[in-house]
């Protein structure tokens, strides 16, 4: 039976609300401290060159410079990573991508420190360029990275059956391509941190960062000094979404080093520009597909090959693509798998984690390949993946046996199509067919039969897409997850989790899970500032984990302290082991015996016994195994499961795709913070719907086109149109009360349910990310021939 | 350097400064109101909307000298001491805010937008702040707030 819960799965308003919406909530831009500086950037407009000189001559007196800073002043490393240490601090040996950073100025006044980076004088010989992922393991291109003596930062292969076997026993034979585009995480807030020197007990930060632990380590290995002398707070952040990690490390570990040098605190503050310029973004990934079939729908085999660019850097590529190959062939029951994922360096900008992690790619692919089986053999897009799709017991195409959770593939489809009404809509949608043909560049006039009336100018669509997704992450790392609790003599409460705050909502869902626990409200509970030196490391707030682990963690230190209230209480009215205590209300309610305790008397009435009511919760994962060699293993311990079906309207006239509505069927285990959870899916469908249809950085040569929001262009309030949530609560052994994740796969669906809406619309299929006008209308994307923009550095 | 006088959230306010910065610098720098955010500086996020004289603005593209004589109202001004204006009130009730960082300026715009239209569509709630870019919400609880707080506007 299913628990009643007092606090969980109930509307709570945020616990960082009220700052957040009177303006008082201090992000990192908004700290300042007394003699201050600020640092800016010097870089060159190249691709790939050699640095011969740098020369500092004409600033050296610049009333504006306090400092130049250079990788002659890094006490420590001078190359970090998240995974390979590939990146520089300070790039003045040579040039990879036009995001890297030669040195820095730092003084009070960033206008002035403007003006004199334009008086270094740099002498630079370009070298080759690599921009074409396609090339990088050709023996003749240059490479990004000459020590690593490749261009090959991970493959990851999987083999499952026997392929050729399984191609033989197949009736039908489907090969395509598909291709995704790098896109930008896009966070409101530019990255911002502040170092301040303490002396000899080293540096504090204060950054715009998404893992305070990983920054940590890494500002500690470029400054030369023990973790416990760098202190990390993590201010109010301005979004993230997978993006504050390696960059913010970054930044934070210059300012690091440059106040140490001056002895004053340094500010470093990006613009939009410079934010879209340097950060890491999206993976774009061609992936070929070749799928056997029986003309029953059974897939019989699946040959997936994967190229991934990762960029001028390694950063956290190869994780990205291990969940790519982990999920490549999407939710379905195959006998038959062969897979490879490479990740290549190029001159591009680099790619790291960014929400969906690896996922919206093959995602993308495999979903618009199962519409096409489905097509191909008179079937409809619900019936093959109810053929293929995977159950309880299950065995993935890592050879993973799914158990032990409620494996709801089927129920989200389920729920899904019969809230869409989909299959009926499907098949009108798909004979209602008058469509304009094809543009014909060489004759660039339309003729009268080429003419469509107005009202048959829009088209309606829809289409579906599933996927189950890994919890947590799986066989990447070590997965474990803190946090500290501390009840005050009055009964009020600090809390404070290792993982972080990025505006999920985690400080009140975690409030949530204590209040539950302790059979109290949340306004009594205060979370604490997220903090490095006060809380052990519980890993990266990453991978949808920090409900999951992070609350596994909360929950088992509120468990622990009202174990103890309830061992007071029984020993203080001499209590039966029968007799049962129940924390509901605010009071501690005792079987068969007197008036009930208030939870602040209690708590008062501990602190005189002299019971110990502060604690440090854990969690850790149970063990996953993973054989590099042959991609086989149990991936992740749980899973989740989501379907979407998007609803469009086509202008065949223009191209545009109008998103009418999408519905969304989720089931992330048990809803601890409802408020919080619809968000998630409403800004994961948004985001994703931006991803399949209007966003993309373009590059010329390296060098991005779109640099700020007047040309990269993000879904508003006027793009999107319904977006229903629907949540499915599957049971789940693991987790607080078995909550898992949502985060990302409101995300990795929603652009290939997008696309197949189109397709259903205009009978015609789109291999290529994004569905933007040209897309739609000419079947490829045009692009300016230079670099041009409307607003400059 | 010149001397500006204009009323900023209520009071009559008086300051030297350059003419050439933006309001957006000078509410934050001399007036610490950090409420007010910079995202992207070209007037294309939205994030450091005020309030000119009632109307929702970007403050990245007003020079500072504009704002003489004028009437500004940033986040800082909305609420009344730790009493909320519904529009906040209503943005925490249906979850309209998750990282936070563009909130004080969709507060502005759907501010500025029930001073014009008490009783606004859906379509002009999106209106009015196509303007203000959010990654993280989808818009979707902020247009339900906005909503909301129409009905308790026009109700009373």
């Amino acid at each position: 039976m299913k628990k009643e819960f007092s606090v969980v799965g109930k509307p709570i308003i945020r616990e960082d609300g009220f700052d957040k919406i009177t303006g008082r909530a201090k992000f990192a831009d908004d700290y300042k401290f007394d003699g201050m500086l600020h640092a800016v950037m010097l870089r060159i407009s190249e691709t790939h060159a050699k640095i011969n000189s740098i020369n500092y001559s004409e600033v050296e007196n610049d009333q504006a410079v306090n400092s130049i800073i250079t990788s002659a002043d890094i006490p420590g490393a001078k190359k970090v990573g998240m995974i390979k240490n590939d990146q520089p601090i300070f790039c003045d040996e040579v040039v990879v991508t036009p995001g890297d950073v030669l040195a820095m100025l730092v003084g009070e006044d960033t206008t002035r420190l403007r003006s004199a980076l334009s008086k270094i004088k740099i002498d630079y010989t370009p070298l080759p360029t690599l921009t074409d992922p396609q090339k990088s393991l050709d023996p003749k291109s240059p490479l990004i990275h000459p020590e690593l003596g490749s261009n090959l930062i991970i493959h990851h292969p999987l083999r499952k059956g026997n392929i050729e076997k399984g191609f033989t026993e197949s009736d039908h034979i489907l090969e395509q391509t598909y291709t995704t585009q790098l896109i930008e995480h896009a966070y409101i807030e530019p990255e911002a941190v502040i170092a301040i020197p303490l002396g000899q007990n080293g540096i504090k930060i204060i950054g715009s960062i998404q893992n305070p632990f990983s920054a940590r380590k890494i500002i500690a290995a470029v400054v030369n000094l023990p973790l416990d002398k760098v202190q990390v707070i993590q201010a109010q952040l301005g979004g993230s979404f997978g993006g504050k990690d390696d960059t913010m490390c970054i930044l934070s570990a210059r300012a690091a080093v440059a106040a140490i040098k001056v002895n004053r605190p340094v500010k470093i503050r990006y613009t939009r520009e410079e934010s879209i310029l340097e950060s890491y973004k999206r993976h774009p990934y061609i992936l070929n597909y070749k799928v056997g079939f029986k003309s029953s729908g059974k897939i019989k085999a699946m040959q997936i090959d994967i190229l991934a660019d990762g960029g001028a850097y390694c950063s956290m590529s190869p994780f990205v693509t291990w969940r790519s190959v982990v999920q490549a062939t999407g939710p379905y029951e195959i006998e038959n798998v062969h897979t490879d994922v490479r990740a290549v360096y190029t001159n591009n900008p680099y790619t790291g984690a960014m929400r969906g992690f690896g996922s919206p790619q093959p995602v993308f692919a495999n979903e618009s390949l199962m519409d096409e089986i489905a097509l191909q053999l008179g079937m409809n897009p619900v019936e093959v993946r109810k053929i293929n799709g995977l159950k309880a017991g299950s065995i993935t195409a890592t050879g993973q046996k799914l158990q032990n959770h409620d494996v709801n593939l089927l129920t989200v489809l389920d729920t899904a199509t019969k809230e869409t009404d989909f299959q009926n809509k499907w098949k009108k949608y798909k004979k209602d067919k008058s469509i304009i043909q094809k543009y014909d560049f060489n004759k660039p006039v339309f003729n009268n039969s080429q003419f469509i009336e107005p009202d048959q100018l829009i088209k309606k669509g829809i289409g579906l897409a599933v996927s189950y997704r890994g919890c947590s992450l799986g066989a990447e790392g070590i997965d474990a997850a803190a946090c500290y609790l501390s009840i005050q003599n009055d009964g009020t409460i600090y809390l404070l989790s290792g993982l972080a705050e990025n505006g999920q909502g985690l400080r009140t869902t975690f409030s949530i899970i204590v209040a539950e626990e302790l059979g109290i409200t949340t306004d009594n509970i205060f979370y604490l500032e997220t903090d490095t030196s006060r809380v052990p490391d519980s890993g990266p707030t990453v991978a949808s984990r920090a409900t999951l682990m992070g609350g596994g963690a909360v929950k088992n230190a509120a468990e622990i302290l009202r174990t103890r209230l309830e061992e007071l209480i029984r020993a203080e009215w001499k209590l039966k082991a029968a007799e049962k205590i129940i924390f509901k209300n605010n009071l501690a309610l005792i079987t068969n015996h007197k008036s009930p305790i208030t939870f602040q008397d209690l708590c008062k009435l501990a602190a005189n016994r002299g019971v110990n009511l502060a604690t440090i919760g854990w969690y850790k994962s149970p063990n996953v195994d993973w054989n590099e060699q042959t991609g086989q293993g149990d991936a992740y311990f749980t899973y989740v499961y989501g379907c979407q079906v998007a609803e469009v309207s086509v202008n065949q006239g223009t191209g545009e795709v109008y998103l009418d509505k999408i519905t969304a069927v989720h089931d992330p285990g048990t809803v601890i913070n409802k408020l919080g959870a619809e968000g998630q899916i409403y800004g994961g469908v948004t985001q994703g719907a931006g991803y399949g249809t209007l966003e993309e950085v373009t590059t010329e040569n390296g060098l991005i086109r779109e640099l700020n929001f007047d040309q990269y262009l993000i879904l508003t309030a006027k793009d999107i149109g319904e977006i229903k949530p629907i949540i499915v609560e599957g049971k789940e052994i693991y987790g607080p009360w078995g909550a898992k994740s949502l985060g990302e796969p409101t995300l990795e669906l929603t652009a290939a349910a997008i696309s197949n809406a189109v397709c259903n619309a205009l009978g015609k299929r789109f291999f290529n990310l994004p569905l933007n006008l040209e897309e739609i209308l000419l079947g490829k994307k045009l692009r300016p021939v230079e670099v041009k923009r409307g607003s400059l550095l | 350097m010149i001397k500006l006088k204009f009323i900023l959230n209520g009071k009559e306010v008086i300051v030297e400064t350059e003419p050439s910065i933006r309001l957006l610098d000078l509410l934050r720098d001399r007036f610490s109101l950090t409420g007010t955010k910079e995202g992207c500086g070209v007037g294309e996020c939205g994030a450091c909307t005020v309030l000119m004289n009632g109307k929702a603005v970007n403050s990245c593209l007003i020079f500072a000298a504009q704002v003489e004589g004028n009437e500004i109202v940033t986040i800082e001004g909305i609420a009344n001491g730790n009493e909320l204006h519904p529009i906040q009130k209503n943005f925490l009730k249906y979850g309209a805010v998750q990282c936070g960082f563009c909130s004080p300026a969709m507060v502005l715009s759907a501010f500025a937008l029930l001073e014009e239209n008490p009783n606004p569509t859906e379509e002009e709630i999106k209106d009015a702040i196509a303007g203000n870019l959010c990654r993280c919400t989808g818009y979707k609880q902020i247009i339900e707030a906005i909503a909301e707080s129409a009905k308790e506007v026009t109700s009373h």
